[in-house]
């Protein structure tokens, strides 16, 4: 914790987002769908025209001005990249797609080399798909077991099958989120970190929904790969970002092959390029990459702590309005222990008609499965309505949603 | 509360909350599960011939979801009952959504075809018709 926090301004922050300067079907928007993927603000949008009409062209081969100015612009996002996540080195900072891309680069390079018969890859029943399905497959390809640790009454990990999987298996990999996208849930990672190490085994970290919300730390939290996407944190989508250990990335095997990820390539033998390029085959997501950088620098400018804090005080505000809603049920921790991401269900109302109404009344929110269908299986629902929020939502938003969640009812009386 | 009587007619809700043709047939000719992943909805459709082993004497359903695909589903049971199935193979889904009467967007038509796309499927599986042409474009159902 910082001391003497600032205080996040949310109304002045919004002005920055033109997304808010339209109406839907005739009313304000309310956006309550920031976990989904979150709005641009100004600054990003302009870093990326600005760098098309001025600085484009590709990088690392031009020796042309552009060419340089290109370069710069991807290795420029990648240093503010590597400071936001605390990361020792910048090679580790490999761009990709997003988080999705990220965990499958880790499965593929390393599960492929690494995972077999009698090894364990361990995941929760809080992941979404992106740290499942990945996961899962490679686990099975390689003839590996893959486990599942189940939430709690509770909702929180259930840490006490552990023993037993140890004894079991060798863990090889332990693969856990640090916010969950549908509960909101904000682990505490330190015991399965120091657990998966204990066991020799690597531990992956899908920070895709708390790099918005809070600091994340890599050395801090003691991981040895973090994935996270740019859309989810106000920058443009196709760009994430993997971190990794320096010497794991290094005696992996490539995920994708093609150009610039090589040293030299003849009829007999490819070798490999240096960090991160062994890793970014083809022209890179150059702008997007600018895009990215250009949002860690307004998320920085915002203050990530006092974004955190404004998001806990957000839940509890929408937490207690919720409540007042005759029929609601809601899912996931208190207030102080999630980031900004209500769940909830309205008795006998399914959630994409909720959603439908509530559209109609300016409101965004996301009614499905969230990408967590071991969790939703858990829950013993098909789906749920979520409510998300950011550093530009207002609290008006979350009446607008409690208003409009009145009109669900009286449509469905 | 116009625009909403627009999106949710009476006739939906009332299909909604009071199902026709809910429930199960133990003895089922033809069957099949249908799911849309986008979004959660169920549905499984059971279908007796009649003794010309053609008409569909009976149509049940089962599942869980929004309103648009279970109401859709239930007025699709009533609609096919009693016509052969060569002639609900080939049904086109423009009489389902006339029937259904409301403007729907991509996401809910996926919703509201789920029931008759899945029968298609479970008399394609008992009688060799013809899959859905539709078919091609709800790739995200699952269908089994």
């Amino acid at each position: 914790m910082t001391t003497g926090t600032k205080k996040l301004d949310a109304r002045a922050l919004r002005a920055d987002f033109p997304i808010f300067e339209q109406k839907i079907h005739g009313k304000p928007l309310a956006y309550l769908d920031s976990a989904n993927s979150s709005q641009k603000p100004r600054q990003v949008l302009d870093s990326m025209t600005t760098f098309y009409e001025t600085s484009y062209a590709n990088v690392h081969r031009a020796v042309h001005v552009l060419g340089e100015r290109a370069t710069a612009g991807l290795e420029g996002a990648r240093e503010k990249v590597r400071a936001f996540l605390n990361a020792p080195d910048v090679r580790e900072v490999i761009f990709v797609r997003n988080a999705t891309e990220a965990i499958n680069l880790v499965a593929y390079s390393w599960g492929m080399n690494n995972l077999g018969p009698g090894d364990a890859v361990v995941v929760t029943e809080l992941e979404h798909h992106s740290n499942f399905v990945p996961w899962q497959y490679i686990a099975r390809r390689q003839g590996a077991e893959f486990v599942m640790l189940p939430l709690d009454d509770n909702g929180d990990v259930d840490l006490s099958p552990l023993g037993e999987i140890a004894r079991d298996h060798t863990v090889k990999v332990v693969a856990t989120n640090l916010v969950s996208n549908s509960l909101g849930t904000i682990a505490d990672l330190e015991p399965l970190t120091r657990w998966a190490h204990e066991q020799g085994a690597i531990f992956v970290c899908d920070a895709a929904q708390a790099a918005p919300h809070l600091r994340v730390d890599v050395q801090a939290l003691d991981c040895d790969f973090l994935a996270v996407s740019g859309h989810k944190m106000c920058g443009p989508s196709g760009i994430g970002a993997l971190w990794g250990r320096g010497e794991l990335l290094r005696a992996m095997e490539p995920f994708l092959l093609g150009g610039h990820m090589i040293n030299s390539v003849r009829y007999e033998k490819t070798t490999w390029g240096e960090l991160p390029h062994k890793f970014e085959a083809g022209t890179s997501p150059i702008v997007e990459a600018v895009g990215l950088g250009a949002a860690v620098d307004y998320l920085e400018a915002a203050g990530l702590d006092a974004i955190e804090a404004y998001e806990h005080e957000l839940a509890a505000y929408a937490l207690g309005r919720l409540a007042e809603v005759p029929g609601i049920t809601l899912y996931g921790p208190p207030a102080e222990r999630r980031a900004g991401v209500v769940s909830f269900n309205m008795d006998g109302i399914h959630p994409h008609d909720v959603a439908q109404i509530l559209d109609r009344q300016g409101v965004a929110i996301r009614a499905g499965h969230h990408c967590c269908q071991p969790l939703m299986h858990k829950l013993g629902v098909a789906a749920t309505n979520r409510a998300s929020f950011y550093l530009y939502t207002l609290p008006e938003e979350i009446d607008q949603l409690v208003d409009g969640l009145y009109t669900v009812r009286k449509v469905f009386a | 509360m116009n625009e909403f009587e627009q999106m949710y007619r009476e006739v939906i809700l009332d299909h909604y909350k009071n199902p026709r043709g809910h429930g199960m047939l133990d003895d089922a000719d033809a069957e099949a599960e249908g799911q849309n992943p986008l979004c959660g909805d169920e549905v499984s459709i059971y279908v007796a011939f009649g003794d010309d082993g053609e008409t569909i004497e009976e149509v049940k359903f089962s599942g869980r979801g929004c309103a648009i695909s279970q109401a859709a589903t239930s007025m699709l049971t009533e609609m096919v009952q009693g016509r052969s199935a060569t002639e609900v193979a080939t049904l086109d889904k423009d009489e389902l959504l006339e029937e259904i009467g409301i403007p729907l967007t991509p996401v809910r038509l996926k919703c509201a075809m789920l029931g008759l796309t899945t029968l298609k499927v479970a008399l394609h599986k008992a009688k060799g018709t013809p899959l859905p042409d539709g078919l091609a474009g709800f790739d995200e159902l699952e269908l089994t």
